[in-house]
């Protein structure tokens, strides 16, 4: 079943790919100052020169051209120049994005790990204290901006990626508990302990298969909130990723980087959508 | 626990009480200058000190919190009439205008938000007025944070298309704008409130983050995200830990407004 929808996947992405690379280039040719050079304002250069660098400039002022020539550029693997940092914008990525790519992973695993391991108790026993506890934990830390957990992680000497996990951790732990909580009560698994299967067994074979297809939902939708943290996190920690990259860039409205870094992370994140939905479309079946 | 939700109830109109009254409240307005007292402890004539340019804290985290909690349901107010238009009218009509809105909705939700704000944020002009800043943040937030909204909407109002009454009305003759206003839109209204309530924490948070880097209302304006930039400098506020009043109260006040709004969305959905 879940090869059935694979094409579907990757039609999909590929028409991302596409219609994100038109929206960049609308984005960027429709941006107040784009086409100007600053060389204009240089008062040693004649109106001829001046008339020539604006003539330069000329095939970019056509927006359906601009379009072509950024697409063309696209799947040739030319990502444009950074203007503020003045390097090819590939040449950037491939620099910054392996170290992104680690911390998000190593923050969602971790992020994972804490909040999934806090939601499974809350189907075993029902602890007032513990519910208090990791409601009140949860609570304040959703409440925290990622930008200031990345500070405080700074001050702690810990890394970007523990910040990450923070970020994740509260999310992942509500909606995983409420998923769980949903499982647990659904009426066959009520039946099991009715019948006096083990709490163990009742939760790896009935409780857990009932839930995964959500679960793997939950999952995809994390690293989405993981790359979103990764921006103030990375930007606060001094961390050399794509998240500061997209930072410096917005400061100094840099917008080739900017409209191929949100191009770059928008397929990123709809390919783990894509790999959760197939694993959520895998295990759906019904457990009765 | 509705022991604690009242006690957050009361916390936050409390919170709201003061901010609005800010001008009553304050002692000093929010870029006046107290030059021969920079960074001053707290006293009877600065309740939370100074900042280094010698401005009244509690007069700025009052004024702050007022920028960021009155603009938050602003931007809320107008993300839920986006996503009401988008996906109330998806829900309602359905076929391929159903199908197209939910694929732009889902495109949007597959973007890290922060990125999405980050990148049109910088398309716009930098250096502009505090007010204009302003302006441009919260409406940016309210612009670009629609889709979940909108998705939940639109589920809401596919519910109402196929429900009986709806049926009944249309089997009368009833038009289908009157019937989108009259019936579908009033039988929203839960799911709109649910989604207005919870989208103002979110663009709360999303305020604080672009604060902190430097992309948020511009100084001497104050806003919770840039109060919050205070707290980069970390010996200082060691020193002097008075200066974590804002992310006290910015956590305080998220953390009431999901007590008090989590059961309403969740008997909305």
């Amino acid at each position: 079943m879940w090869l059935r929808a694979l094409p579907k996947h990757f039609l999909r992405l590929a028409l991302t790919i596409l219609l994100g690379g038109l929206l960049g280039a609308t984005l960027v040719r429709l941006a107040p100052g784009f086409g100007v050079d600053e060389r204009e304002l240089d008062t040693r250069l004649s109106t001829q020169s001046i008339e020539a660098l604006r003539q330069s400039h000329a095939p970019q002022n056509n927006i359906f051209a601009y379009y072509r020539g950024y697409l063309v550029g696209l799947f040739r693997g030319d990502l444009g120049f950074s203007t503020s940092l003045a390097r090819p914008v590939s040449e950037l990525f491939a620099e910054r994005l392996p170290v992104t790519l680690r911390s998000v992973a190593v923050g969602v695993a971790a992020g994972w790990l804490l909040g999934f391991f806090l939601a499974l108790p809350s189907i075993f026993f029902r602890w007032k204290a513990y519910e208090v506890f990791t409601a009140g934990l949860s609570g304040l830390f959703i409440s925290l901006p990622a930008a200031i957990l990345g500070l405080g992680l700074v001050y702690a000497g810990g890394p970007a990626s523990l910040a990450i996990a923070l970020v994740v951790f509260p999310r992942v732990f509500q909606y995983a508990r409420n998923i769980l909580l949903q499982s647990a009560h659904l009426p066959h698994v009520l039946a099991a302990h009715a019948r006096g299967l083990h709490s163990t067994r009742v939760v790896l074979c009935h409780v857990l298969p009932n839930a995964a297809p959500l679960l793997f939902a939950l999952a995809g939708i994390s690293v989405s909130m993981a790359f979103g943290a990764a921006i103030p996190i990375e930007a606060i920690c001094d961390y050399p990723g794509i998240g500061q990259l997209t930072w410096q860039a917005a400061l100094s409205r840099d917008l080739p980087v900017l409209v191929n870094v949100t191009l770059l992370i928008t397929i990123i994140t709809l390919a783990a959508n894509s790999l959760s939905d197939l694993a959520s479309t895998a295990f759906a079946r019904p457990r009765l | 626990m509705n022991r604690i939700r009242l006690v957050a109830v009361v916390f936050l109109a409390l919170t709201f009480s003061a901010v609005l009254l800010a001008d009553f409240v304050a002692p000093a307005p929010y870029a006046k200058q107290f030059r021969e007292a920079p960074n001053a402890a707290p006293s009877a004539k600065h309740l939370l000190g100074t900042d280094d340019l010698g401005r009244d804290a509690f007069s700025r985290l009052l004024y702050g919190s007022r920028v960021s909690l009155l603009l938050a349901p602003a931007a809320a107010l107008l993300s839920t009439l986006i996503a009401a238009c988008i996906g109330g009218l998806a829900g309602y009509l359905g076929g391929w205008f159903e199908r197209a809105a939910l694929a732009a909705t889902d495109l949007s939700l597959s973007l890290p938000w922060l990125f999405l704000l980050l990148t049109v944020r910088a398309l716009l002009p930098l250096n502009i007025a505090p007010i204009a800043s302003v302006t441009i943040t919260f409406a940016l937030l309210g612009v670009l944070g629609w889709s979940s909204s909108g998705r939940v909407i639109c589920s809401g109002a596919r519910a109402i298309r196929q429900s009986d009454f709806v049926l009944q009305a249309q089997a009368l003759g009833c038009p289908p704008h009157r019937l989108f206003f009259k019936q579908v839109l009033p039988n929203l209204q839960p799911v709109l409130s649910a989604q207005f309530w919870t989208s103002i924490p979110i663009f709360i948070i999303a305020e604080a983050n672009l604060g902190v880097l430097g992309l948020g209302v511009s100084e001497p304006l104050p806003s919770w995200g840039n109060l919050l930039r205070g707290l980069e400098n970390w010996p200082e506020v060691k020193a002097s830990p008075w200066k974590l009043m804002p992310i006290v109260l910015l956590v305080a006040v998220v953390s009431c407004f999901q007590l008090v709004f989590q059961k309403r969305e969740n008997l909305a959905s």
